[in-house]
């Protein structure tokens, strides 16, 4: 049944340019479908494994910047007295690139604080996404820093048959998102239900059992990170390509926020629950525009996050998810348990 | 009794947290097939020791073997990897997942598949996916538990969630089973029932080391018994040598007591 859904939605999305031919919501929902790739690969490590990466657009921002810089190509000094020309390349390569590089910081960050986790991991995030800002603002040879880098292309793939095919277009965007965020998806699900992710739900519940039973701590949380931020990596790309303009904003602490909002609301350790809590919040600005100031908006916004979890405090797709098992299974818990070993301890 | 094979080999080893000796020269040996039980008053040091063999604790001093590995310096994951397993006292169980997927996180040693294969689906990773399955599926009924294999961990009962904790262990496959107070909060029947189950775990060929409290159980399962007071071993031999061992009689009983 839960295959169903998930192909249900799959066709429900790729249906939406046939019937919406507004080009401001396109544009609203290909950048939400970007965001909901960034909650996703966020909720890998949230919902999963437990570690918090406030820091999580850091990862975002360097798929942005590789991707951007592979395809524009650059010619800057780095230490050591290097100095790199680079050529520009196809954005595809880019987008490679950036999952790659996204990845190995992924990699370094989790192997940096996995050793301490929790509050620690939360602020080694939150401080590697300012310091990846700070570069970005002031490498100015290398980022134009401010300025901008700007007219980066859109992606070029290669189609068997037809030739090469430029995504310039929303509708060509839009398939584009759908397309990774389905593989993101499906990527992401194989991996929380393989033995990879049995060992991050175990050390999440009780870690000193988990290890007692042969899970390795490190090596399984920094997996999390690098796949993680592969994703967001990802992401980062898509957004380049899209935009075709990125600057140091890109880091800001609220984008990590509304990814962490996303995940939160739709509910985390829930595979859908970054698509429902990222379809509510990605699209709540597109309807709150006509009625409401830019200012009033952010009020709205937080009303919205805390009626929903107030209503439903493990987020939507969890809560859902247990009220329709009730329902379902409510004739076999009023049937009586087996007189077990332990009631008769209770009395003795 | 013939001397087995040495399964497990403690030398002098010595726990120190700041000033407070926990453990002082401790020396002993499990050999393959046997149960040996490690008693002693509250405080004795018998946890501690627990940890250090198991690796979540380093030795300040000596060292420890398994089967002549030595396994000064590895990691608890890695010391479960040579096939010893261990329980705990209260954090038994995985509480938010249900029993059956508790046996799957615990059958991780068995599981292992490269991450191309897992995230592919590849023939290898189904097959061994299909297998685990099987496998959870058969702790669950060796438990007795086929009726709440979907209930969270969490809701079972205290003796339950001992009985999966032991599951927990054996789904690792060990070698050597280290059992930390496995009947504390049990009743005599239960325990009867458990100390059948230890001798039962014994027979398919597992070194079973305990930490028991409860000095019938440990009288009545063990090959061998270590005693442990103030950080030392006082006393180490078969159930009858401790029952009458008089420095064994004081520890517990404090001087002028008659009877064990």
């Amino acid at each position: 049944m839960r295959a169903g859904i998930a192909i249900l939605t799959v066709v429900a999305f790729a249906s939406v340019p046939l019937w919406l031919r507004d080009p401001y919501l396109m544009n609203a929902l290909i950048t939400t479908g970007i965001f909901i790739i960034g909650a996703m690969s966020l909720n890998l490590l949230l919902g999963f494994t437990g570690q918090l990466s406030l820091g999580h657009i850091a990862f975002f921002g360097i798929g942005a910047y590789v991707s951007a810089l592979t395809s524009l190509g650059f010619d800057a000094g780095f230490p050591f007295g290097l100095r790199i020309v680079h050529e520009p390349w196809p954005p595809i390569v880019g987008f490679v690139l950036a999952i790659i590089i996204a990845g190995f910081c992924g990699y370094l960050v989790g192997l940096l604080s996995f050793r301490v986790r929790g509050a620690y991991f939360v602020i080694v995030t939150i401080s590697f996404a300012e310091v990846v800002r700070l570069v970005a603002l002031n490498w100015v040879e290398l980022t134009q820093g401010p300025l901008a880098l700007t007219n980066i292309p859109s992606i070029t793939i290669g189609l068997p048959g037809l030739g090469d095919l430029t995504l310039r277009t929303k509708l060509q965007n839009y398939y584009l998102v759908l397309a990774v965020a389905v593989i993101a998806y499906l990527l992401i699900s194989r991996l929380v239900h393989s033995h990879f992710g049995r060992a991050m739900r175990g050390l999440m519940e009780n870690e000193t059992l988990a290890v007692s039973v042969g899970i390795d701590v490190t090596k399984t949380l920094t997996l999390a990170a690098v796949i993680s931020a592969g994703i967001a990596g990802a992401a980062g790309s898509l957004y380049a390509h899209y935009i075709r303009i990125i600057d140091p904003e890109v880091f800001a602490f609220i984008n990590t926020v509304t990814m962490v909002i996303m995940v939160i609301t739709g509910g985390k350790g829930s595979l859908a629950g970054p698509v429902v809590g990222g379809m509510i919040f990605g699209l709540l600005p597109v309807f709150l525009r006509p009625i409401m100031a830019p200012e009033a908006q952010w009020i709205a916004y937080g009303g919205v996050l805390i009626v929903i979890l107030f209503a439903l405090p493990r987020g939507i797709v969890p809560s859902l998810a247990q009220r329709f098992a009730k329902r379902r299974s409510r004739p076999e818990t009023v049937a009586p348990v087996a007189f077990s070993k332990c009631d008769a301890k209770e009395h003795a | 009794m013939a001397a087995p094979a040495t399964a497990l080999k403690v030398e002098q080893v010595a726990v120190r947290f700041g000033g407070l000796v926990a453990l002082s020269d401790m020396n002993f040996t499990v050999g393959e097939g046997e149960i040996v039980s490690l008693i002693g008053p509250n405080g004795a040091g018998k946890t501690t020791a627990f940890n250090v063999v198991t690796g979540f604790l380093d030795p300040t001093h000596g060292a420890v073997s398994f089967r002549g590995t030595p396994l000064n310096g590895l990691k608890p994951h890695q010391i479960a990897d040579l096939g010893l397993i261990r329980t705990f006292q209260r954090t038994s169980v995985f509480p938010n997942d249900t029993v059956y997927d508790n046996f799957l996180v615990g059958l991780h040693r068995q599981g292992r598949v490269s991450l191309l294969e897992a995230i592919l689906g590849l023939p290898r990773a189904r097959s061994s996916q299909r297998r685990l399955r099987e496998r959870a599926r058969e702790l669950v009924e060796w438990v007795g538990l086929e009726r709440r294999a979907h209930d969270l961990a969490g809701s079972l009962s205290y003796g339950e969630q001992r009985l999966v904790g032991v599951a927990l262990a054996l789904a690792a496959e060990p070698s050597m089973l280290l059992l930390d107070e496995p009947v504390s909060g049990m009743n005599a029947s239960e325990t009867h029932t458990f100390v059948e189950l230890i001798r039962s775990i014994r027979d398919r060929g597992v070194t079973i080391l305990l930490v028991e409290h409860d000095m019938p159980m440990v009288m009545s399962v063990s090959d061998r018994i270590v005693v442990l007071n103030y950080g030392r071993i006082i006393a180490e031999g078969s159930p009858d040598v401790i029952r009458n061992d008089p420095a064994v009689i004081e520890a517990y009983l404090g001087q002028g007591a008659k009877r064990a």
